[in-house]
């Protein structure tokens, strides 16, 4: 094709005595949209720490346009022109959307000085010509996660990237603003910048993708052109096996009410949300990010308090005033982010499975810790945890294990209400597999499920309902015969001011 | 262009944001609003306090207090704290004393400079262990806090160097008034807008916000942590020495226990001029009022005929209701935003 | 999340944990203060005669059992990833109630009561503010730290409380009927193994590791997080009281600066003895050692007349070289693998060579005026 801007040949990474990469080879040309995909472990992360200079190669070559080069630490990959925006969104809550894309790089008067007016002249320019409009003087912390993430991509363009790297940039993002950002994108591929995009989601390399690397357990698998390659060949290709039915749906069991949550509503968040939960139903949550599900479910797990509205277990009604008094009516929820809100990292696995039901292994407050561990063994043996022992720190999982752990966690405390918030985010397709599998299986014992979920195909399949929220109201409630993708998306995005004035 | 979807939220409560927002900013209007407020009701009861004498007087008290707390600041603005200004102070008073007792005849600029050098020779100290031995701010400024105090007491073993020991030039120094206002009173103002200028105006000192707003994107814009982190400990040093002289001079003296616990004051006064101790936010004029603020209190407890007994209550006591509206303030805007 | 997992994919999980190496002992930070601890013993007797002395010993440690009692809340404080500046003013406040009621004529008892309330209020009002309002502990202690203070010399301007009654004073002056070990000492230790029993062994403890290794996660367990929070910050205040009473009741009388500073010992005790100020680590076993260490040293080096302003200089080194001593290791690797070794060695040289010229300047100056002391 066209000569190539960068160029990795044969890349070896370990760390402490663990191959984490082999051989990889990869190649980039200038215009172009490449995608790396893989499983998690299969080490793209790792590829593009090397990329950015965060890690150092253990062997193979970097060439930078023909040029061999050798980035020792982050700040020379950005001085030769590579740019990465990473999930973990690096910028500055404390200063201005101005300030945040020229940091370290103010313009300056004669005498060495910040020259203040040009600073905003420039970013005022830069943002106008992406189509962009934002208060230049808003501090980041004010922003939406999508705004953050415009301003990022503002940066990488200022400094006149040549490469960028873009890791899971959608994953936090709504459909409109997914396609703000692929215009952006489309827009810098036409400007000449070669472009590396990290996603999971297949539908978006086929949208913005020219070709997708795939990698798997460190290994270079293969490069295809995205319109010479199917879905199924892709999956194939990452996880070496072919997966038969990604979302396999077993009957259940509809009887009675475990959750009745009526005009519940906390202001400024959430207003007038009502539905039902049954014994063995998954009630799919949709909507996008921002929609207030989280919020829903931090209030049904008594972090948060309502400020209006009935909640009712079993048909009584109920205060939660602290996720102690969620797990006491059998209430448990999964929560989002594991690293953040999940796991304790410097714990082992044992000790972090048995925190919520702790007391019941104790006397008089002493610990027995021979009935805690056979019981945590149990739930991990159960869970299919794979780790060297029961004492590992949890911080030394891979993240789907992590889950894994999380969720051998949460079923140990008996929930007769589950709510799971983006219970497959972040995981390779075959542990999403496994955790599906255990969702049915929950299901099926008369577990109430409530999943939040904002991948579309996670929700079809797994639903028997769907209830949709849109900016803190809920638009619909949809039967699992009713439900399709385009229903779903347009109760997700109701231009709700229009609809009160009607 | 269709850029609505992503700004739209922005102007549905964009209104009540940005009021809410005003009052943040305001909080130096608000520290201000404060002051006035008490300044006008002590004035009620204590006429005296508007006086020009007495102003004189608060400002003079403040000065040094100011030129610390500045260095303060900054500190804490990279998230960390250095407990150990007052043993430098302490120290370098007590090495300079000595110098001008042996050598009275040392031209002033000479014994600024000296002190200056000695205290960022300390606080560099600082800086090396924390960025380069990764020990914990608190654990290494409190470490050199007693490291810096016991070399006080093994310099000078345990003795002073008396008003009588010391030449005039030193005692002019703060309170010679060739201009017609005491020195020490300009000495402070120059170094406020020196501290304004480097912090606004310089890459050096926006990198300061950006350390301490976020140091990992701070590492990937390419700052150099390490160097700033360094730098505002030497900065620390640096301004600590020039207060140690400056303690000489208005004191009349350097004692073993000079400056003990006034490193409380200088956080005090950082906190109350609205820096936090999460990083990335302060501003000078936050910190003059924040030091004024403290200083009208221990004043005015006085000219109250308060027993200056209670002047560190009250301090404390400042220091809490500082962060309680701070809070107050915040969970009130964020409620508004999500 | 990281490569680490390559390695495990695929093992299934077991029971029990490899067999864990005699060597790995040495590892632990507690080891290296039984060593310190060994040596500072070795090197102390050699240079005096006085040093195992049983009456001096006995004497000596009464001194540290007011540090010590705080330094059992502080370490349970600094675990969950809190901090508490105030425990010495709450512990000058609690006394100075204390002395101030004992002037008007209460009875000592009920004084002390009151002044055990006091300290308890105290910790109450840091707990609410820390555990509940959930305000940065570093700033409400400092806060408090001069609040407190500020009240202990409200109470007593500048009298001092004096002539306690003598069961009273027996609490801090007495020892065991027969033997040389002093009350105070003994108080200290009933409450060490509380305290040490409640850390490791309970299923509150094991809530404290968690909250200072990730606060929201725990939360997010059903841990009662803020009631938690509340309850060691109002421990902290009942013991610091209680410390101030035993001050008081060692040395017979109350002034409002009594114990001024000591936070400082106590956090220097706490983090010598291996408790991360970052929360999530350290053992009271440790901290128990690190106090050990820090008392007998101090104690050595009075008998040698180093005066106690030069005694902490040599106790703030000490903490220092603790925590910079297990960076050694990774700063020679990286070291190693640097590309800039020139100039590190360069930027060394160059530091050694300033505070060489300090320590020269230091002494210089100073000599004509020692000659004449």
């Amino acid at each position: 094709m066209e000569k190539s801007i960068l160029e990795l040949e044969n890349i070896s990474k370990s760390f402490s005595g663990v191959e984490v990469l082999h051989n990889v080879s990869f190649s980039l040309s200038p215009g172009q949209v490449h995608a790396i995909l893989g499983e998690n472990g299969a080490g793209k992360s790792t590829l593009i720490k090397i990329i950015t200079g965060y890690h150092q190669p253990n062997s193979g070559k970097i060439l930078l346009e023909n040029e061999p080069v050798y980035f020792q630490d982050t700040r020379s990959s950005r001085m030769a022109g590579i740019a990465a925006i990473y999930q973990e969104l690096s910028l500055f809550p404390d200063l201005d959307v101005a300030e945040n894309i020229f940091i370290g790089r103010h313009p300056l008067k004669v005498g060495r000085s910040v020259e203040w007016r040009k600073l905003y002249e420039e970013s005022g320019k830069l943002l106008a010509s992406l189509g962009i409009d934002l208060d230049l003087k808003q501090k980041a912390r004010n922003l939406s996660i999508a705004q953050q993430q415009i301003v990022e991509i503002a940066r990488a363009f200022s400094i006149n990237a040549r490469i960028l790297i873009m890791d899971e940039p959608t994953s936090s993002l709504t459909l409109n603003e997914v396609e703000e950002l692929f215009r952006l994108v489309k827009n810098l591929r036409e400007k000449g910048t070669a472009i590396i995009f990290i996603s999971h989601r297949l539908e978006e390399l086929f949208q913005l993708a020219d070709c997708v690397t795939v990698l798997r357990d460190g290994s270079y698998i293969g490069t295809r052109d995205m319109k010479d390659v199917s879905r199924e060949e892709l999956i194939q290709m990452m996880v070496g096996r072919p997966i038969s039915s990604q979302y396999p749906k077993t009957n259940s069991c509809v009887e009675d009410v475990l959750l009745r949550v009526e005009n519940l509503s906390q202001d400024g968040v959430f207003t007038d949300i009502s539905f039902e939960l049954h014994c063995g139903e998954i009630l799919g949550m949709a909507g996008l990010v921002g929609a207030g599900r989280t919020e829903v479910a931090r209030v049904l797990f008594g972090v948060e308090q309502p400020t209006n509205g009935k909640i009712c277990v079993d048909g009584n009604e109920v205060t939660i005033k602290s996720p102690q008094e969620a797990i006491r009516l059998g209430i448990s929820y999964v929560p989002e982010d594991r690293g953040l809100h999940g796991l304790i990292p410097d714990m082992n696995i044992s000790s972090n499975i048995s925190l919520p039901l702790l007391e019941s292994f104790t006397k008089h407050g002493w610990i027995n810790t021979r009935e805690e561990r056979n019981s945590t063994f149990a739930s991990a043996r159960q869970m299919e945890v794979r780790a060297k022992h029961i004492w590992q720190l949890a911080k030394e999982l891979s993240g789907g294990n992590q889950q894994k752990v999380v969720l051998a966690k949460w079923l140990s405390t008996k929930p007769r209400i589950l709510i799971l918030d983006e219970p497959t985010r972040g995981i390779d397709v075959g542990t999403k597999a496994a955790v599906h599998h255990l969702m049915n299986e929950l299901a099926a014992e008369g577990i109430g499920i409530l999943m939040i979920s904002s991948e579309l195909p996670e929700i079809l399949g797994m639903s028997d309902r769907v209830v949709v929220m849109r900016e803190g109201h809920l638009t619909e409630i949809l039967d699992r015969n009713q439900a399709t993708q385009e229903k779903i998306i347009t109760a997700a995005t109701l231009d709700i001011e229009k609809e009160k004035i009607q | 262009m269709k850029t609505k979807p992503i700004t739209s939220k922005l102007t549905a409560s964009e209104a009540v944001k940005n009021i809410l927002w005003e009052l943040i900013r305001m909080r130096e209007i608000s520290t201000s609003i404060i002051i006035l407020v008490l300044a006008f009701s002590i004035t009620l009861r204590a006429p005296s306090f508007l006086s020009a004498n007495n102003i004189l007087n608060i400002m003079m008290n403040i000065s040094i207090l100011i030129i610390v707390a500045l260095a303060q600041a900054m500190v804490i603005i990279t998230r960390g704290i250095d407990l150990s200004v007052s043993s430098i102070i302490g120290l370098v008073g007590m090495m300079v004393g000595f110098i001008l007792r042996l050598y009275p005849e040392t031209p002033i600029v000479f014994v600024v400079f000296l002190g200056m050098l000695l205290g960022s020779i300390l606080g560099s100290f600082n800086g090396l262990i924390i960025t380069f031995g990764n020990v914990p701010p608190i654990i290494a400024t409190l470490g050199t806090l007693s490291i810096y105090r016991g070399l006080v007491f093994f310099y000078s073993q345990g003795t002073w160097v008396n008003s009588y020991e010391l030449p005039i030039s030193i005692k002019l120094l703060s309170k010679g008034t060739p201009l017609g206002v005491p020195n020490l009173i300009l000495i402070a103002i120059l170094i406020a807008l020196i501290a304004s200028y480097f912090l606004k105006y310089t890459r050096t000192g926006r990198d300061i916000y950006a350390v301490g707003s976020n140091p990992d994107a701070a590492h990937y814009a390419g700052v150099r942590l390490n160097r700033i982190k360094f730098l505002v400990y030497l900065i620390s040093g640096l301004l600590s020495g020039l207060a140690a002289v400056l303690w000489v001079s208005r004191f009349e003296s350097a004692q073993t226990n000079s400056a003990l616990g006034f490193e409380l004051q200088t956080v005090t006064a950082a906190v109350v001029g609205g820096v936090s101790t999460s990083g990335g936010v302060g501003s000078v004029p936050g910190v003059l009022l924040g030091a004024l603020l403290l200083g009208i209190i221990q004043n005015s407890l006085n000219l109250i005929r308060i027993s200056a007994f209670w002047q560190l209550a009250a301090q404390g006591l400042l220091i809490l209701f500082a962060v309680i509206s701070d809070k107050a303030i915040t969970e009130r805007v964020r409620r508004i935003r999500k | 999340m990281n490569s680490r997992s390559a390695s495990n994919s695929g093992k299934d999980i077991s029971e029990f944990p490899e067999k864990k190496s005699f060597l790995s002992i040495f590892k632990r930070w507690e080891s290296v203060l039984v060593i310190l601890l060994v040596m500072v013993v070795i090197v102390n007797t050699n240079l005096s005669p006085y040093f195992l002395n049983k009456n001096n010993l006995s004497r000596t440690s009464s001194d540290f059992m007011e540090i010590g009692l705080m330094m059992l809340p502080m370490v349970i404080i600094i675990i969950t990833g809190n901090i508490d500046l105030s425990v010495a003013s709450t512990m000058g406040m609690s006394a100075s109630l204390m002395g101030l009621l004992h002037n008007y004529g209460v009875n000592i008892w009920i004084a002390a009561a009151a002044g055990l309330l006091l300290g308890t209020l105290g910790g109450a009002l840091n707990g609410y503010l820390i555990g509940r309002t959930k305000l940065p502990a570093l700033v409400v202690t400092l806060g408090t730290y001069a609040f407190y203070r500020g009240l202990a010399y409200g109470f007593l301007g500048d009298q001092a409380a004096r002539n306690y009654p003598a069961d009273f004073t027996f609490i801090g002056q007495g020892k065991i009927a027969g033997t040389l070990i002093p009350i105070p000492v003994v108080i200290f230790i009933l409450f060490a193994i509380v305290f040490a029993l409640v850390l490791h062994k309970t299923s509150f403890g094991r809530y404290l590791y968690s909250i200072g290794n990730n606060e929201d996660a725990t939360r997010y367990s059903g841990v009662p997080v803020n009631k938690i929070i509340f309850r060691i910050y109002l421990l902290s205040g009942l013991i610091s009281a209680i410390a101030g009473l035993i001050l008081a009741a060692r040395f017979g009388s109350t002034r409002p600066d009594n114990g001024t500073g000591l936070e400082l010992s106590v956090i220097t005790a706490a983090v010598l003895g291996g408790v991360d100020i970052d929360g999530g680590k350290g053992t009271l076993y440790g901290a128990t050692l690190s106090l050990l260490l820090i008392g007998l040293l101090r104690f050595g080096m009075g008998l040698l007349n180093i005066q106690g302003q030069v005694q902490s200089t040599v106790i703030g080194l000490l903490l220092i070289v603790s925590i910079l001593f297990p960076q050694i290791a990774g700063a020679v690797a990286a070291f190693r693998n640097s590309y800039t070794k020139k100039k590190i060695l360069l930027a060394i040289l160059g530091f050694l060579l300033v505070y060489i010229a300090f320590f020269v300047f230091f002494f210089w100056s100073r000599a004509p005026i020692v000659n004449i002391i």
